[in-house]
């Protein structure tokens, strides 16, 4: 991460406003106007924090946290899609279903199973994740035709023809995915480290599971696609994909291939929601096939917006936000008011969670335009000024009152 | 040849019903330009409450309720909702509309658990015999009704002064609110007329020979996307057309589905979305869409 906020914000100055705030956390706007040594401790702080969660807290939390990190990694990509482009996807559980399935494919020996026989073709675990986001940038890419020549909202009920085909494709292709009851999921083995509960291991007398090894490995897929995704935004790529979203004739005047960066947009976006797909069943450990129906590309959509569209640390925060209520929700049930065990008739924690985040939906999009990520933006102006009067104030009392000349705006005004 | 007749007929029939729900999105999208996926909830709202009140007040009177409830809940989200919506692009107010319907689908398939609940229409199972072709009456009268309603909006839109309001606005909203159209009761009126079409809709989505309603008729409700997406999100003949076309294929689709094995099982299910990507990869504004041009 580059620490020169300032020379990089110059070529920003010169584009719109609204693309400058948009295309930089607000985190990271707010913590350069600080002094500079605010940026690498906050960094530093929230890195510590990230690497000791494994060694204090319990599997369950530790498996939500892999939840949002996997969650988040595909609401990356349609933060690139939508928030970016403009474009509307409902078909992103589809993608995830491709990456997760494919990696168990490619990874998997093949098994004789019970009713039926499991195809699989034992590659290297790590290969064979590179090849499961490959495989689903390539089922994206088959559908750019129809990704590159719709926009918005009709791409959006397009891409629903992909949910329904995706699931009858993993009822019916048993060989494969192994129809309903799903397959095991093989567990990834890097440079000797297996991501499972054998062989076991103890790290400062903390037993490492496979959550804990998984926790690593996916705070580092979830930086490393953030940051690409970052670069994508910040360069000439990046320029593009807003001005087709603003304004697609002048994107198309300027000289920028509409069809050809929507449908790249969209394969790019699909790989994310394969590399989604392949964390979310390492964690998961089993593929099945009703996960991936069309609830969870709303979830997805629900994700960026209640984060804040178009930026990327938003989509990180809605992630985080939608994947970590309903499990709070069921873990905190007993002792939350008008949420009842699942089953006995009352609303269920996941019900709850999901109208909750439905209408979260609805508020950001009335209240609070810029979703959580704009809101901690605002926090943290307003109380940077009130810092700022605090600081001032005593010492306009002690000073002498500044001649009413005075260019600067001063707190005496406010007598 | 019997089969296919009854098949074919049957395809007809539910394709008006998708017809209508389509005609209701089509109605929303051109008055207020957004794509309304709260639709499969107003459908299951409306259909709800025609299935809890008809033991009470009978199948006509919860009908009628459970119609303008629809339209009240459709111009409730406009009024409350989309009207208050401060955004610049129509896919952020779709987003919206997904938000309402993850809220209002959630708590509609809580209250309605694991029950099917029966509608308690007139016709129940009866069928009715046209020669060797045998067809349930329910599927005849939900033909009739779709086509008494659809009829009754296309001539109102051509006709009357809210028609041509409508259609006003569709063309030019600005120029439309200059000349006196007052385009907040154009849009709210869009809604509450597309509320009480779907209600009508899940009405014979249904009944016989569907066993009642449960939590899967909003799935159901989502085959109408296609229908309104490949006759042209801005064509009402679009989404009459792409009604019966979803319709036909689906019953044939699923009526000959054990010649169709290869396909893997329940590729009736399916056959709406493939002819969509079908016809978009033809056309990509959808059979009768206005193409979009524009000069520079």
């Amino acid at each position: 991460m580059s620490d020169t906020p300032e020379t990089i914000a110059t070529p920003d100055s010169t584009a719109p406003r609204e693309q400058a705030a948009a295309g930089r956390p607000a985190l990271l706007r707010l913590a350069s106007r600080r002094s500079s040594l605010a940026r690498p401790l906050l960094w530093a702080a929230a890195a510590a924090l990230a690497v000791a969660v494994p060694f204090y807290l319990e599997g369950f939390w530790l498996q939500t946290g892999l939840f949002a990190m996997s969650a988040a990694v595909g609401a990356i990509g349609i933060a690139l899609l939508t928030g970016s482009t403009g474009q509307l996807s409902m078909g992103h559980a589809f993608f995830l279903a491709v990456g997760a399935y494919s990696y168990v494919y490619f990874a998997d020996d093949p098994a004789a199973g019970a009713s039926h026989a499991l195809g699989g073709l034992g590659l290297p675990t790590p290969i064979a994740a590179v090849l499961a986001v490959v495989t689903a940038g390539v089922a994206g890419g088959l559908f750019s035709p129809i990704a590159g020549r719709l926009k918005g909202a009709y791409l959006g009920i397009a891409t629903l023809a992909l949910i329904f085909l995706g699931q009858h494709l993993l009822f019916n292709a048993e060989p494969v995915t192994g129809g309903y009851n799903g397959r095991a999921v093989p567990p990834m083995e890097l440079f000797g480290l297996v991501f499972a509960d054998s062989p076991s291991l103890v790290v400062f007398n903390v037993p490492f599971g496979s959550l804990e090894r998984l926790w690593f490995l996916g705070l580092l897929v979830v930086l490393g696609a953030a940051a690409f995704a970052r670069g994508v935004l910040r360069g000439r790529p990046g320029r593009a994909m807003n001005t087709i979203r603003d304004h697609e004739i002048a994107a198309g005047v300027m000289g920028v291939p509409v069809a050809r960066y929507r449908a790249g947009v969209f394969v790019l976006s699909s790989m994310y929601g394969g590399l989604a797909g392949v964390m979310l069943a390492l964690v998961f450990q089993r593929t099945v096939p009703d996960y991936f129906s069309v609830l969870l590309s709303l979830d997805y959509l629900a994700m960026i917006v209640i984060g804040g569209l178009g930026s990327i640390g938003g989509a990180i925060i809605g992630a985080v936000f939608v994947s970590v209520l309903p499990q709070l929700l069921t873990r905190y049930s007993d002792n939350l008011p008008l949420i009842a065990e699942p089953g006995s008739g009352g609303v269920s924690p996941a019900e709850a969670a999901r109208i909750l985040y439905g209408a979260a939906v609805v508020t950001v999009v009335l209240f609070l335009p810029g979703g959580l990520a704009g809101l901690f933006g605002r926090l943290r102006a307003m109380a940077a000024g009130r810092a700022a009067l605090f600081t001032r104030a005593p010492q306009a009392r002690l000073s002498p009152p500044p001649a009413s000349s005075s260019p600067s705006p001063s707190p005496d005004t406010r007598r | 040849m019997i089969t296919f007749l009854e098949l074919l007929l049957n395809g007809i029939s539910i394709g008006a019903v998708y017809a209508l729900i389509a005609l209701g999105f089509v109605v929303i999208f051109k008055a207020t330009e957004v794509v309304n996926f709260a639709h499969a909830s107003l459908l299951l709202a409306g259909g709800y409450l025609v299935a809890r009140l008809q033991p009470v007040v009978g199948f006509w009177a919860a009908l009628l309720i459970g119609v303008a409830s629809a339209a009240v809940v459709g111009a409730l989200i406009e009024f409350l909702i989309i009207r208050r919506a401060n955004v610049g692009s129509q896919s952020v107010l779709a987003i919206v509309t997904i938000g309402v319907d993850i809220v209002l689908t959630t708590e509609l398939t809580r209250q309605i658990g694991t029950e099917i609940l029966a509608l308690g229409d007139p016709w129940g199972d009866s069928v009715v015999h046209l020669g060797q072709v045998t067809i349930a009456e329910t599927r005849i009268v939900a033909l009739f009704t779709a086509a008494a309603l659809i009829s009754m909006f296309l001539l109102a839109f051509k006709y009357t002064g809210w028609g041509i309001a409508m259609r006003a606005t569709a063309e030019d909203a600005e120029t439309a609110a200059l000349m006196g159209i007052r385009l907040g009761r154009v849009s709210l009126s869009a809604w509450a007329v597309a509320g009480a079409l779907a209600a009508v809709a899940a009405v014979f989505l249904c009944v016989f020979p569907t066993p009642g309603l449960d939590r899967g008729t909003s799935l159901a409700a989502i085959k109408a996307f296609p229908a309104a997406i490949l006759g042209g999100l801005d064509s009402t003949t679009g989404a009459l057309a792409g009604g019966l076309i979803v319709g036909v294929t689906e019953a044939l689709m699923t009526g000959y589905q054990n010649q169709l094995a290869f396909l893997g099982r329940g590729i009736g299910d399916v056959a709406p979305f493939l002819v969509m990507i079908v016809i978009l990869l033809l056309r990509p504004a959808g059979l009768f869409g206005t193409r979009e041009t524009a000069r520079v």
